[in-house]
Parts: structure tokens; C-alpha cells; sequence
């Protein structure tokens, strides 16, 4: 009798299992994202975990078996792939065997994992008037419950089903004839999406919202641009903080710790112009340390006051914990590293990774600050790096089993010179144009830094800059890609290449990893497909 | 007449003729608007646009317009696609397929209304060169090119020469006198874009000289000295170097005179006027 109950028992637990499995279907809760790790088969947020890591605990493909690595499956978007209004940039997200991903102009996908053959598809119909500065981009959603959620170029925040690509909810979070646009992967903290909008070279005024993941509603706005009688609008020269820009167009990292949501911003605008925004221009350039539950300022750290070089801080963020530090790193655009302190937003080290010539002294907290001569100027003056940065938006990764933390890293000068421009919504607002140098070196590498110390302890040099995000993983491997469209593997420990494969489009967002029934597999995007790698 | 229907324009008669005529009316006066500059002249304008300029055009076309290493000098009065308001309106406005010249709106990095399309043409028009210097004999240039001056054996115009140089077709409508006469005696002071000189050694020892066409981290495809296009893997050679020192040897005076080199020229300003 006790056997049968006992086989009772099991069947039961068995078909609650199968019953379960099959109603959590896209059913992603915020315990899954906060314990991610425990699930490596998936990759759930953006940036594969809430720390920003990008790191996969998958270690089927490795060092030693790198080498015979193999096409999977591709998908193709419809989008165009020439690049000519923008690329594909999207990280994917797979949650138990299916994989969600965004496209340019509003595309948005569902595929089996497995084959790459779609479930749904959606595309948003974009006005004609949209203002993207720099490309029809779009870099990848959130997942929470069994919706997904996107931000589309005519800034609407949107939530689709996961299981059939149908709308639930739509908002207009802004008016983008004034040039705001979403092209950030939006992050799903707790029961709110959280995103924020690009828009920086349009004199948009900056902002991080938080939406309900049920409803849509906003439960709350931090604006990254302060108004008068706020912290910091002292550091805007009259009525500039209007049209300050500080956009928040990369996704952010989050510590379920302390609850502190960490958002980087990019340029003042006019971006390349300081005439007329006398001052720090906060919260430009800055990585925000925000109370998750209510968008409060808990701490801010500029990485580049008043900018006149279109230095956008808005490369992710990465929590580390090492020797008993809280860190967050951030390997910044203006080309230094920089470690702070995770409570407090204190900075501990500011160490260069790449060349530049535009700082030879640091100010009172050890942050880098520029040389009197750095403005752009009628004639023209060379800086290092460019308006491209030795960083920029493409993804690092950070290797726990090695302690590194791997960025793709370009060696570039630019001309910047005036080139004023008064402010007209919906227009471009540059004020300054910029060129590449001539003897400016467009070199490109992947740079493995200790991030305690700063120092770069090995380099894999691409022949040109590079546009590619980094994927570390427990199999000791590194994932890169380059301009020229090779996707890349190499030994984490020493950079050594270990295999490539030429996918016929330029590499210009990050890779993901996955498993589905039992097999990793790896992906990529390039020209307009999709690709899949694995072993044979 | 034409009416209108669902957006497309139909031969036809339209129950409504006056306001098909009146749609018509407004479709004529936009095309004419876009063949006339209104700021010609408006030394604001010029200002504007030259502002424009430097954010949208620059990147290729340098800071002065004088040309940089992608775009043509567009001082010059003529122009390879046309040097009317509504020829640098188009081109401006819509790009040059197939080339690295985008439409002024919906393209990374270019933006720019058709107003502000306009400032630029009336900067432009502030800064072109309404007299250029005279050029030579061009029946003797041509002579020179294909002859003496050996300049055929690794540069085309109109399909006929040597491809171990640009071709030179069109280099008359995009480049000033002075740019092209110091291209000939300092060919080393800027590579021309695409033609980076190369020396490899394979692993057999054998050193092969020549430009790179097109290169990844993993392979290279270049021309040689003889025109044969060399595909090769990178791990499999001993040596790659890349110099800046062109192909071309520099021709100074004695090898070339400046009234020889000026014909020359003056061959090359009439082709691209061609």
C-alpha cells in the first residue's frame, strides 16, 4: 500500500511537472532573474544576468573544443543588412527553448531555439517623422511573467505576449517629434520595466522611467536633466538644463542587495558645443545610482563633466564583488576604467585602457580631468580619443573563474571643430563637427583588464575598430566579432584565437548563450540574420 | 490630367477636375521649389549652411570642402553629378548609390531638411572657385598619359590603362588642379583610398609587392605588381607589412616637367569635364 502511495506520490509530482513545465511557458518571475544563475540554459535579461556580467555558466563548448565549432541555424529579419540606416544590434533573450529578439524598425521576434524557425512575429508601423540619430535600432527587450517588453523609435514603451506577439499594453512615454527614440533594451526589475530613451543629439531632456509590468502605467520618472529648485541645476548655464540631453540609452545593472538600480547616461547636448551650458552639466555622463522602488537618487559619479566631445557614459555598468569589495566598473567611452565603490558611488581608480591625450591631471576625487586646451576650436583641434571612443555601447564581459574583465577597446583622433547651431525641436543639435584625424590609427582590439588594478593583461588586435559586445563563459572561452564580419572565439586566459567564422556582415551587437535539450548553443547577430553556433 | 488615387498618380479623368487641377497646381510649384535655391545669395544662409556643412559633410568632404580621403573637392565648379542647384539638391538629398554618399535624412550620421539642404548649396556656391587656374594642352597631355610619362601603365581613364592606380576618369570633376599636380610629385603625401601599398613573404620566401584590395584578421586579397590578384591566408605567410610609400614613384621635374605635368592635367580636368 505505502508503495503504491509512494508511486502515487511521484506520478503525481510528475504530472504536476508536466502540467507546471507546460503552464510556465514564458512565465519568467523576478526570483528567476534575481537567481539567474541557476538556470544557465536561459539568458534573461540583456546583459545575461542583473550584475551585467555577460557571462554564460555554460561550459559545453570550451577551450579544448572550440575549434570545430559549427553553423547551427540563421534567421533572417527582412531588415536591411547594409547597415546604411542602422544595424542589427539586438542580444537576445531565451527562456526554455524559445528565443525573443528585436530587429530595426520595430521588428520584434519569437523563434524555437532549437531550429530558429519563428513563433511570432510583430513590426511596429513607425510614423515617417521619427528622429533616430543614428540608425532605426534596436538593442533587445525584457521579459517578466509572460510579456515581453520593448521600446519603439517613436518612444512608446510596449509589452507584447510572449506566447502569440499580440500588443497588451502601448504608451506614449514622450513626444518623439522632439527627437526622442528607444533603442535600449529595457531591464525588468521586480514588477517594473525599466527604461530610458536616446535622443542626445536632438536637445531632448534625459530621463529613467519605470513602467508597471501589468498595466503600463509609470509609477515613476527620474529626470537625468534637473530643473530649477532640484540638486544640480545649478550646473546648467539658464534656461540649458531644458535641452540638456543626458540619455540613458544603454541598459543598466541592478543589486537586489541593496536594491540600487544603476543607470549610465550620455552627452549634453548640444553635444560638441559648451557655449551657452557653462558647468558640470549634470546628470550628463554619469552612472546613477537609483532606488529601484521609487527612481530616489541614492548617488550619482560623473565620469566626464561638461563634455564638448560626445563622450557618452553609456557603456554598462558591471557589478563585482572581489577580495570583499562591492565594486561597479564601468570601462568608460572617454578611455579610462573606472572602479567605484558600489554603496556609496566613491571612486577608488581611474586607470586608462587605451590612448588619450586629453588629460595629463585628476581632480580632488581622482577623477581624470581635461587639459585647458581640449575644447573644439574653428580651426579644428585633434583629440584622442574620437568622438567614437577607445569604448563604446558594445557590451564587456566579466569572467568569474578569471577575474577579467574584457572589453573591445579602439585606438582612434578626431578633428573637433565649432560648428554652432541654435536649437529647434526635432532638429539635430550638435553644435561642433567632428572627423577622424589623419594619421588617426581606426585600430581596434579586445583587452583583457585586472579590474582591481586597471592593468590590460593580454590584447587580441582586430585590423580595424570594432563595433562587437564580448561573451565570457565557464568553458575558458571569449566570443568577439569585427568589422569586417568574423565572429571570433578566444582563450579567456591569454587571447589565443581558437576559431572564426565569416558571417558576411559586419559584427555589431553582443553574443548570447543558451542550452536547449542539453546542447549550448551560441548566437550572434550580423549583416541582417541571426546566427547560431554550437558543436557538431 | 492626372488624378490622384490611393496615393499613386493615374492618368485619367477625375469627376472633380478642379481639384485634381489644384492638387496638380501645388504638385508643379514643389517640383519648382525644389529646383531654385531660396537663399541664393543670403549671406545668413551662408552661415548656416556652412554649419551643415561642417556637422553633416565634413566627415568626407573636409572642413573647407576642399575634399578629404572619401569625398570630392566640391569647390569646384564642375561636379561629377551635376553642379545646378537642382543637380546638388538631388544628390545631395537623395545620396549617390553605390557610393559612400548617404541621403541627407534617414542615414547614420546625416541630417538635414530640405532647408538646410539649401543653406548648404548657398554656402557652397559662397566658396566655388568661379575661375580656375588655367590647365594645359590637353591633346598633348593625352599624348604624355599614354606615352612618355608612362601614366597608363597603372592608371585608366574611359577604360584604357593599367589598374595599379586609381582610376583616373573622373578624377578631373572631383579633384582641383593644384590636389592632382601634387598627387604626381609627392604620391606618398596621401594614399589614395583603397591602395595601400603591401610587401608580403609566403612561406616559401617568395616577397611579393602590390596593394591590399581588401584584408580581414584572418586573410588578405591584393594585386600585385604584375595585376594578379593574390588571395591569401595570413597564418600561412612569413612576413606582411604594409608602408605608406605609394606604388608611384614621385615624378620631379626632371622626370616630368611642369608644363608636361600641367598637359597631363589639363587631359585629366577634360576627361572628368567629359
Amino acid at each position: 500500500m505505502g508503495a503504491v502511495n509512494t508511486l502515487l506520490r511521484h506520478s503525481l509530482v510528475l504530472a504536476a511537472a508536466v502540467w507546471y513545465a507546460g503552464y510556465a511557458f514564458g512565465q519568467v518571475t523576478f526570483d528567476r532573474l534575481v537567481h539567474s544563475s541557476r538556470e544557465p540554459q536561459n539568458w534573461l535579461t540583456y546583459s545575461g544576468d542583473y550584475a551585467a556580467h555577460r557571462f554564460s555558466a555554460l561550459d559545453q563548448i570550451n577551450v579544448e573544443n572550440g575549434h570545430s565549432l559549427v553553423a547551427k541555424w540563421v534567421y533572417q529579419t527582412g531588415a536591411s543588412g547594409d547597415g546604411s540606416n542602422g544595424r542589427f544590434e539586438t542580444t537576445a533573450l531565451v527562456v526554455d527553448g524559445l528565443l525573443y529578439g528585436t530587429a530595426q524598425d520595430g521588428r520584434v521576434f519569437a523563434l524555437d531555439a532549437r531550429s530558429g524557425r519563428p513563433i511570432w512575429k510583430y513590426q511596429r508601423q513607425l510614423p515617417t517623422d521619427i528622429r533616430p540619430c543614428c540608425g532605426r535600432v534596436n538593442r533587445g527587450l525584457a521579459i517578466l511573467g509572460d510579456k515581453v517588453f520593448f521600446g519603439t523609435l517613436d518612444a512608446h514603451v510596449m509589452a507584447l505576449d510572449a506566447k502569440t506577439g499580440h500588443v497588451v499594453w502601448d504608451v506614449a512615454a514622450t513626444d518623439y517629434k522632439k527627437g526622442y527614440t528607444f533603442t535600449v533594451a529595457p531591464l525588468a526589475v521586480k514588477n517594473l520595466i525599466i527604461i530610458s530613451p536616446s535622443g542626445g543629439e536632438y536637445g531632448i531632456r534625459g530621463f529613467v522611467d519605470a513602467y508597471d509590468a501589468d498595466t503600463g502605467r509609470r509609477k515613476w520618472r527620474f529626470y537625468t536633466v534637473p530643473e530649477p529648485g532640484q540638486p544640480g541645476n545649478e550646473t546648467w548655464e539658464g534656461d540649458s538644463w531644458k535641452t540638456g540631453g543626458a540619455p540613458g540609452w544603454i541598459t543598466g545593472a541592478y543589486d537586489p542587495v541593496s536594491n540600487q538600480l544603476f543607470w549610465t547616461t550620455g552627452n549634453p547636448a548640444p553635444s560638441n558645443r559648451g557655449e551657452g551650458r557653462a558647468g558640470d552639466n549634470l546628470y550628463s555622463n554619469t552612472l546613477l545610482a537609483l532606488d529601484a522602488d521609487t527612481g530616489k537618487l541614492n548617488w550619482q559619479f560623473q565620469f566626464t563633466k561638461h563634455d564638448t566631445h560626445d563622450w557618452d557614459a553609456t557603456e554598462v555598468p558591471v557589478i563585482i564583488d572581489m577580495d570583499g569589495k562591492h565594486l561597479i566598473v564601468q570601462a568608460n567611452r572617454n578611455g579610462f576604467f573606472y572602479l567605484l565603490d558600489r554603496a556609496k558611488g566613491k571612486l577608488l581608480s581611474a586607470t586608462p585602457f587605451g590612448a588619450v591625450n586629453w588629460t595629463h591631471r585628476k581632480d580632488a576625487e581622482g577623477r581624470p580631468a581635461p587639459d585647458p586646451d581640449t575644447e573644439p576650436t574653428p580651426e579644428g583641434r585633434r583629440l584622442c580619443p574620437g568622438a567614437y571612443g577607445v569604448t563604446n555601447w558594445f557590451s564587456p564581459s566579466f569572467n568569474p573563474n578569471t577575474g577579467l574583465f574584457y572589453v573591445t577597446a579602439n585606438e582612434n583622433c578626431d578633428i573637433f571643430s565649432t560648428a554652432p547651431q541654435t536649437y529647434e525641436a526635432g532638429n539635430a543639435y550638435y553644435g561642433s563637427a567632428y572627423r577622424p584625424a589623419d594619421d588617426s590609427p581606426g585600430q581596434g582590439a579586445v583587452r583583457a583588464i585586472e579590474p582591481l588594478t586597471g592593468q590590460v593583461k593580454w590584447e587580441f588586435q582586430h585590423v580595424s575598430q570594432s563595433a562587437s559586445g564580448l561573451l565570457s563563459t565557464a568553458g575558458g572561452v571569449l566570443f568577439t566579432g569585427d568589422a569586417q564580419g568574423n565572429f571570433i572565439l578566444l582563450d579567456a586566459a591569454a587571447g589565443n584565437v581558437l576559431w572564426h567564422f565569416q558571417t558576411g556582415g559586419e559584427i555589431h551587437s553582443g553574443p548570447m548563450a543558451f542550452a536547449v535539450d542539453g546542447k549550448e548553443y551560441v548566437a550572434i547577430t550580423a549583416g541582417s540574420a541571426l546566427y547560431t553556433f554550437g558543436l557538431p | 490630367m492626372f488624378v490622384i488615387r490611393n496615393g499613386v498618380v493615374r492618368p485619367g479623368l477625375h469627376p472633380s477636375g478642379w481639384s485634381g487641377l489644384l492638387i496638380l497646381l501645388a504638385l508643379a510649384a514643389a517640383a519648382r521649389a525644389q529646383d531654385r535655391n531660396p537663399f541664393a545669395n543670403d549671406p545668413k544662409a551662408v552661415d548656416a549652411g556652412k554649419s551643415h556643412f561642417r556637422i553633416n559633410c565634413s566627415m568626407c568632404h573636409g572642413l573647407g570642402a576642399r575634399g578629404g580621403g572619401r569625398g570630392p573637392d566640391l569647390t569646384l565648379a564642375r561636379k561629377k553629378h551635376g553642379n545646378s542647384d537642382a543637380a546638388l539638391f538631388r544628390t545631395i538629398h537623395d545620396g549617390v548609390p553605390g557610393t559612400d554618399m548617404p541621403a541627407a535624412l534617414g542615414s547614420v550620421g546625416v541630417e538635414m531638411k530640405d532647408q538646410e539642404i539649401w543653406q548648404v548649396i548657398t554656402y557652397l556656391r559662397s566658396i566655388e572657385i568661379k575661375t580656375p587656374p588655367p590647365a594645359g594642352n590637353a591633346a598633348n597631355g593625352k599624348a604624355l598619359f599614354y606615352g612618355a610619362a608612362g601614366c597608363s601603365k597603372c592608371h585608366m581613364v574611359d577604360g584604357k590603362g593599367g589598374r595599379l592606380g586609381p582610376d583616373l576618369t573622373a578624377v578631373g570633376s572631383s579633384r582641383s588642379l593644384e590636389s592632382i599636380v601634387d598627387s604626381v610629385r609627392n604620391p606618398s603625401r596621401q594614399l589614395a583610398d583603397g591602395y595601400q601599398t603591401v610587401t608580403v613573404v609566403t612561406a616559401e620566401g617568395q616577397e611579393t609587392k602590390g596593394f591590399i584590395m581588401n584584408e580581414d584578421r584572418f586573410s588578405v586579397q591584393m594585386m600585385d605588381t604584375s595585376e594578379r590578384i593574390l588571395l591569401l591566408e595570413r597564418e600561412k605567410l612569413r612576413s606582411f607589412k604594409k608602408s605608406s610609400v605609394s606604388l608611384m614613384p614621385p615624378y620631379d621635374t626632371t622626370q616630368l616637367s611642369d608644363k608636361d605635368l600641367r598637359d597631363i592635367v589639363g587631359y585629366l580636368l577634360a576627361a572628368g569635364a567629359n
